[in-house]
This record gives structure tokens, sequence and C-alpha cells, in this order.
């Protein structure tokens, strides 16, 4: 049975058992190598991807449930040449170790600030509650999202002054 | 302990067992003719740097790149010394096919032994450079300067090209000053990181050769439990599954889809029946159990008197710590393939070339048939599962000839079957002179060897399991200026009498071996909480009574440095909030590394939350001042997390603590408020290494400041809520 499903603005079909978790699709049948396995129990957050503008946990949910949906991974924010907001943050703050945890931290921020622009930095702790980093990371992480969050909204001021 | 053997006879130097190396004599001599740094080990120029034709240069390092940022230092010291941006340099890291074998990436080492020999290796390259050139222009090379790649009109690759760099190595180089330095020094982006925030193929888990397929293991369900019974015939049928590999108690499935190869392997562990056995400790006392295990001791370090004089002072404390894991986020993964008589492994080891030889024994294949290439994996902390899931692959490749097989543990093979970091127990005791400071400071720590690494086939959890079976190699009593077991168990601290000993207990039933800093995390938690706690005796500040107790000046600088950045003599007493220092040199002879915290302590929950941590630290020469930053808040948090939160746990037979909700860790909401590290600067000192620096303070400075908030002084790791709750009585 097909499921067809849009991942990052390009119309997919995948032709797999359905109960495969949508993170091995995003891996094996899309080559998409941003979401990672970290525990397969929806613990650690390392999974985390968008479908429909929320986090998440691609680890444990099936990918019969994605027909018709919108995933975005942290590919489809943007590419090495041209990063996106989120990712030029995090370059900037260098806000990384190993780095493994770190595409579930993006998209389970770019999900907080898809919903709230505004978010405070108790709003950004509480978000990434679900994400497990081991290097200690955390703090640099926690600068990034704050400096995304501000690229984000000077973004949107410059195209509300277009539209204006 | 073992009938007829005593810690008085082995003190008397009756017994053969003691193994002894004095610390106490501070520093180490240098031998002028051995080469610098990981040049000792191969002293080929072309082994480290090789400059092409076209001027492209490479350089080659037997380190690996952990998370830790190593390969963006490398490079700064490579492109330093030869005088050219970072940007022309390409490092390629450990792979047994290309790079000089260094051992393992461990014990902050990559700096002093690799940094050290590349910089070393770039600088006489470059004096050999310019010495070409200068013989072309005929005058003196002094009158030379290498830029651009270029020296003179002459490119790099020009001048390379009529030199021979497959010379030794000389044991002096031409060593840039700091004050000249253009990269060294300064902050430079991790190279590693762009591909990392855009879905590049950065870790072995994103490796896809062409043809290959998923495989999965089903582990023994305990230490030591037998195959009774299989069958795997339902197994086989399923959709996808290739194989079903049995091997002794070795059990793999291999399947075309990596979900195919899930469900074969749950299906397999289903229709597999175990004898077990209870072989783990009976009940979680620490001190009881380790100490049932001990067989030998060995003397780390004496001097002056052990025995204590009549009427003094005399405190006394144990401390403890739980066995702990790595717990890297992504479970350890390989890829490999046997083609012809050739077996490649691309795996995240810390160490290449001892697991391949590990590997090469438990297949009896030669060595040179064995190529294992590094390829990063989740952040590494020490010794974890990366060489056992490189020993699957290779196992399972070898009996799929000709297709690439990629071995992923599933989270609860990574928790249930890492090798731990080892629990430890600390008992000192220590007497007050009459000017108020230590006269006297014995200690005793029971542990087993923090080191278990490949060596030999029976390390590795297939080698194990095989029909033919490799057992573990027995460990052994070895005292080193590094430590072990007794790392930082000799205190840098100018007691007069001091006598500190190992004891070694070389049977472990649970599994483990190296976790970052190995026995330093614990002893120097045991030493800076009793320091404090003498302070308190003393009636004396906590820094003023450290500072006190030093000679060695860097040392002092790091402590008044964090003091005063930390505020500590105008700290506020706030009620709920206590404030705690903590130092030690890693190793007696790394980066000096002091801490200050203040946390909060919430009595009704026992609930303990670091609110601030400002620490400063020397590691020599600075390379990337931000990667010294990075890894130290790193250490920091990672103590953190093991302080408050974390212990394998067991019953009689199994591990219990297999996942994220079993074995929890820090999480965001109580990740400090800040957290600040302030470098102290030592141009032109030898690289003193960074990663395991923040490992011992930690620990201690959090434990001082409960004890500054609440009056109550705690003892055993970890630092729970239930145990916080229970010490402050309500």
């Amino acid at each position: 049975m097909a499921i067809k499903l849009n991942v990052n603005g390009s119309e997919q079909s995948i032709d797999s058992d359905p109960e495969t978790p949508l993170l091995y699709v995003l891996r094996n049948d899309l080559k998409l190598n941003g979401a990672k396995f970290g525990c397969g129990l929806g613990q650690c957050g390392a999974c985390t991807v968008m479908v429909d503008g929320k986090a998440v946990l691609s680890c444990v949910t099936p990918v019969l449930l994605m027909e018709g949906r919108t995933i975005t991974t942290v590919e489809g924010l943007g590419t090495i040449e041209q990063p996106g907001p989120m990712q030029q943050a995090f370059i900037a703050e260098q806000a990384a170790q190993c780095g493994y945890c770190i595409p579930g931290m993006m998209m389970r921020a770019q999900a907080l600030l898809q919903t709230n622009p505004q978010a405070d930095d108790q709003a950004i702790r509480q978000a990434l509650e679900f994400n497990l980093c081991r290097c200690g990371t955390h703090m640099r992480i926690l600068r990034a999202i704050h400096r995304a969050r501000d690229l984000m909204q000077q973004a949107n001021a410059q195209e509300s002054g277009r539209a204006g | 302990m073992n009938a007829g053997i005593t810690r008085r006879g082995l003190l008397a130097g009756t017994g053969a067992l003691i193994v002894s190396f004095s610390l106490t004599g501070r520093g180490f001599a240098q031998d002028d003719q051995k080469l610098p740094g990981s040049l000792a080990n191969d002293a080929f120029l072309d082994s480290w740097i090789r400059i092409d034709g076209d001027g492209a240069i490479t350089v080659f390092t037997g380190k690996a790149e952990l998370g830790q940022g190593v390969k963006t230092a490398l490079i700064q010291i490579a492109a330093e010394e030869l005088e050219v941006t970072p940007t022309e340099i390409t490092l390629v890291t450990a792979d047994t096919g290309r790079t000089p074998n260094e051992g393992y990436t461990a014990g902050s080492q990559s700096m002093p032994n690799s940094g050290t020999a590349i910089r070393n290796a770039a600088a006489q390259v470059r004096a050999l450079l310019i010495g070409e050139a200068a013989r072309r222009l005929n005058v003196a090379p002094e009158s030379l300067h290498a830029a651009d790649k270029k020296i003179g009109q002459f490119g790099y690759g020009a001048l390379a090209a009529s030199l021979d760099l497959h010379v030794a190595a000389q044991p002096d180089s031409p060593l840039k000053s700091s004050a000249d330095f253009k990269t060294m020094g300064q902050p430079f982006p991790r190279v590693d990181i762009p591909a990392k925030v855009t879905g590049g193929v950065a870790y072995v888990q994103d490796l896809k050769p062409q043809g290959m397929l998923h495989a999965r293991v089903v582990r023994p369900p305990s230490p030591g439990a037998q195959l009774a019974s299989i069958d795997s015939s339902g197994v086989k049928a399923m959709p996808g599954v290739k194989t079903v590999l049995q091997d002794g108690n070795f059990l793999a499935v291999v399947a075309e889809g990596e979900f195919q190869a899930i469900k074969a392997m749950r299906a397999l562990s289903a229709a597999v029946q175990w004898n077990e056995h209870p072989s783990l400790p009976a009940k979680s006392d620490i001190p009881t159990y380790l100490k049932s295990l001990e067989r030998e001791v060995g003397t780390v370090a004496q001097e002056g008197s052990v025995v204590i004089a009549a009427g003094q002072p005399v405190f006394k404390a144990r401390f403890t710590r739980p066995y702990m894991m790595h717990g890297s986020i992504g479970p350890s993964c390989a890829v490999a393939v046997l083609e012809g008589i050739v077996l490649t492994i691309w795996s995240h080891t810390q160490g290449v070339y001892p697991d391949r030889k590990a590997i090469a024994e438990m297949l009896a294949m030669p060595l040179d048939n064995i190529r294992i290439i590094h390829s990063q994996g989740s952040g590494c902390y020490g010794h974890n599962g990366a060489d056992d899931a490189a020993a699957d692959a290779a196992v399972i490749a070898r009996a799929l000839p000709g297709q690439p097989i990629r071995v992923q543990w599933m989270r609860e093979q990574e928790h249930a079957n890492e090798p731990y970091g080892p629990a430890m127990l600390m008992e000192v005791e220590a007497a007050l002179g009459a000017d108020g400071s230590i006269s006297t400071w014995n200690y005793d720590v029971w542990t087993n060897s923090h080191s278990t690494r490949p060596g030999g086939a029976g390390a590795l959890l297939a080698g194990r399991s095989l029909a033919k079976a490799f057992p573990p190699e027995p460990a052994e009593l070895e005292i080193s200026p590094s430590g072990n077991g007794d790392r930082n168990a000799d205190p840098l601290y100018t007691f007069p009498n001091r006598r500190i000993l190992w004891h070694f207990l070389p049977d472990m039933p649970v599994r483990v071996s190296a976790l970052r800093s190995l026995g330093a995390y614990a002893n120097v938690f045991a030493l800076e909480s009793f320091m404090d706690d003498m302070a308190l005796e003393a009636n004396a500040d906590p820094v003023a009574f450290r500072l006190q107790h030093l000679d060695d000046q860097r040392a002092k600088a790091v402590i008044q440095e964090a003091a005063t950045r930390f505020g500590w003599d105008s700290r506020e007493k706030i009620p709920g909030q206590g404030h705690g220092f903590a130092f030690a040199r890693y190793k007696n002879h790394a980066a000096y590394l002091a801490l200050a915290v203040t946390v909060a302590v919430d009595r009704d929950t026992g609930h303990v939350r670091v609110l601030r941590a400002v620490a400063a630290i020397d590691s020599g020469e600075i390379v990337n001042p931000d990667g010294i930053r990075n890894q130290t808040e790193g250490g920091i948090i990672q103590a953190m997390s093991w302080t408050l939160y974390e212990q394998v746990t067991f019953n009689e037979t199994r591990i219990t603590s297999i996942d994220w909700a079993s074995y929890p860790i820090l999480r965001f909401a109580s990740v400090p408020d800040s957290i600040e590290i302030h470098i102290v600067p030592r141009p032109n000192e030898p690289f003193l290494g960074t990663g395991e620096a923040a490992q011992g303070p930690t620990p201690a400075a959090i434990r001082n400041a409960i004890r500054d908030a609440t009056g109550v002084k705690l003892y055993d790791l970890p630092f729970t809520r239930e145990r916080v709750r229970g010490a402050i009585g309500i």
C-alpha cells in the first residue's frame, strides 16, 4: 500500500510496511540523515521532526498515520550553502559537540517558534524538556534558539515592511 | 580480602604484590632526545603531513573526532606552523589504512600527543620548504619567510616536489612563538558543525554503501547467559530477512530493510531460550560488595609517616560512587564489508588500531587484511559499545561476503551491554596540625581497573559469545603516572604525611571500562569534599584553606581566578541556596580547573538545581578558546548529571536500567541559569588537554554547595531527590 506524504516540500509515495516508523522511512527510503535514531522508545527526542507544524517523535510514529501530512526535517530548514535562521543560529553559537541530538533540538525549537514566535527562555526550556543532550551542550542550545528567534523576528519584520 | 593477604603485610613489604610508583616527586624528567608528542611513535614527517605537487596539503592524525572538536584544533595547529589559512588543510583522522597509530583517542591526550606531533612536524616541514627555497635562490634561509603557500616566488607544491618528506623528525622544531600566532589562540568555527545541522552525512549511522543490508544482534539477556534452545525457522521466513546467524551464543538477523531487521530481531528474541544464572551483586550495598572483591593492594603514594600522633584531631569519612553509564544519545553502530580477503569496518571506536588487533584475533585473520576507518558516532565519553558493534559487524560481514552490513544497536542493548564506569569506595582519614593545616592524609580507594579495552578478542562481546569463545583477559593492578582507578587519588596539596592505597578488585561481575576521567571523578569528589569539611573544622574559608595547602602557582592562579570571577568573597547567603568550591589538576600533571557553584535545594522535594557555575581552566597553550569553553561547559553539565541522577541498577541476574526512564539523566528544566568558563592563558607552554578536567571538581563543588545550603554533608553519589530529602530529614 503506497502512502502519500509531503516531505520538505516535495510529494513522496512510500511503499512500505505501514507499521514502519516514520524515522526509518525518512532515513532509508528518502535518504534524509537529519532525524536520528536515539532510543526508538520516544524518550530522547533525537528523531524529532515537524508534522503539520508540530514536533513529533518519528521513531514511534507509524508511517501509516502520515498519509497526506506535511513533514519537515532539518534538511527542510536550509542547506549547507544557504542555511536557514535556525541553522545559522546553531552555527553562530557553535551549539554542538557531537551534534547527534541537535537536529531533534532544532526541529523542536522550530515548531515552538512557529507557534510562539516570542517564546521566552522558560517556554524554550519547557519545550526542550523532551529532548536529551549527553555532551552537555545545553547552554549553547538555549543561546542558539534565542538567536534563531531573534533572526526569525527580524526576517518577519522585514517581510511585513516590504509587504506594507 | 583473600586469606593471608593483609594491607599491613603488604605495607611491610612482605608480600610480592606491592606495585609502587611515587607521584610525590612531582613533575617528570624530560628526555631531551625523545621526539615530541606522538612523533615518538611515528617519526616520519610524511606520516603526518603531505604536500602534493599542486600544493594541496593533507594532514594525518591517529586521533578521532569524538564530538570534542579535535579536528578543528588540529587543523588550526597545522595551519599556524605551515603559515597557511586553515581552509588549505585537509585532515585525515584515525584510519588503519592511512594514519599513524596513536592508540586511543582518550584521556584528554589528543592535544598533548597528536597536537604536539602535528605542530612539530608542520614546523619542520616549513623549515624544509624554506631551506629548499633558500637553496634555489642561493640565499640564507633566515632571509626567507613562508606566506600564502609560497616562499619567495616558489609555491609549496613546487618546493615539496624537490623534497623527500619521508625523513625522521628532529627532536627540536622551529616552533612559532605564541606572540606571532595568526590562527592558534583564536576562536575558530568547528569544521564539522555545518554538516551536522543541515542533515549531511556526518556519522557512521548515516553511511549507506551500495547494497547495504541491515543487521540486528540478539544479545544474551544477562551476563554469562547460555543459549538453551532456538527455533529460527519462523524468523527466516519473515519478509526481507536474508539470514539468521548463530555462532555459539552470538545471534544476529540480517534483512533488506531496517525495520524488517528490527521485527526479525524481536521475533528471534522470542524464539530463543536462555539459561541464566545470578552473577551480579545481591544488593546494591556498594561498600560491602566492593570490599568483598579486594584481592590486591597497590601503594599509589607514600610520604612521611602514616601514624597520626596521639592527641591530634583526626577526621574520617567514607564516600561512594555507583556504576555509571556513558549513555551516548545514539546507540553504537558499525558498517563492515568483506571484499575478497579484505575486511573493511567503519566504526566510532576510540582506537582503530587496538580494535583491529582484537577483531583480527577474534576472526583469526591477518592484521593486514583488516582496515578500520573511524567514522563519527554519537558523543563518546569513553569505552562504550563502539568496539563491540564493530566486532558484531565484522562477524556478520564475514558470513555474507561482498555485502555491506550495518549493525545498529537498540537503546536497550546499549544501556544493558556497554561497559560501565566502575563503582568506587573511598575512605579518608586526615589529621589537623596545631597550625590549622592538614598534617596527615590517609586515603584508600576500592575499585576495579577502569580500562578493559580491546587488546584481546575476549574484551569484545562477540568474542565472548562465539562458539570458539575468547575469555576476557584478567585485569591487572598497575600504578602509573596518569592513574586509572587511582587517578587523582593523590592530592596535589602539600600534606607532609600521606599514604594512598588502591585496593584492587580484579573480578568484574559487572562489565566495566573507561568512563570520562576514570577514577578522577570520584577521587576528586572525595578529596575535595573532605577538604571542605576540613576547612570547616579548621574554621577556615574553603578557598583560603586550599590556597594554604598549595605550592603550585598555576593551581593557585586558577583557584583565584574562579573565586574572583564568582565573587566568592562577597557571596550572599540566601535561604535555600548554597555556594560550593572545588579544584583539581587533572591526573596531577594535566589541566588545572577550579569551579564555584551556587545551588538551590528544595527542602520539600529534595530536588537540587545548580543555578550558576563559574570555572577557571588552565590547559596550557590555547589552540581554540571556544573549543576549550565548549568542552568545559559540557564536562560540567555531564558531571552534574552523573552527580544528581545517575546509577546503573541491577538485580542478581540482569541489568535493570535499560532505557532513559530507568536511567534518568539531566533534562533542560534542571540546566543552570548560567555557566561561565574563564581561560587562564599560558602562551608558549605545552598543551595540557581539556576534555576531562571538569569531571572531578563538579561533584565536589555541588556537594559542598548543598552542605552550605542545608548543613548536611552527603557522601554517596548520586544526590537523588530521595537521598537528599532523606539526609535533610524531612
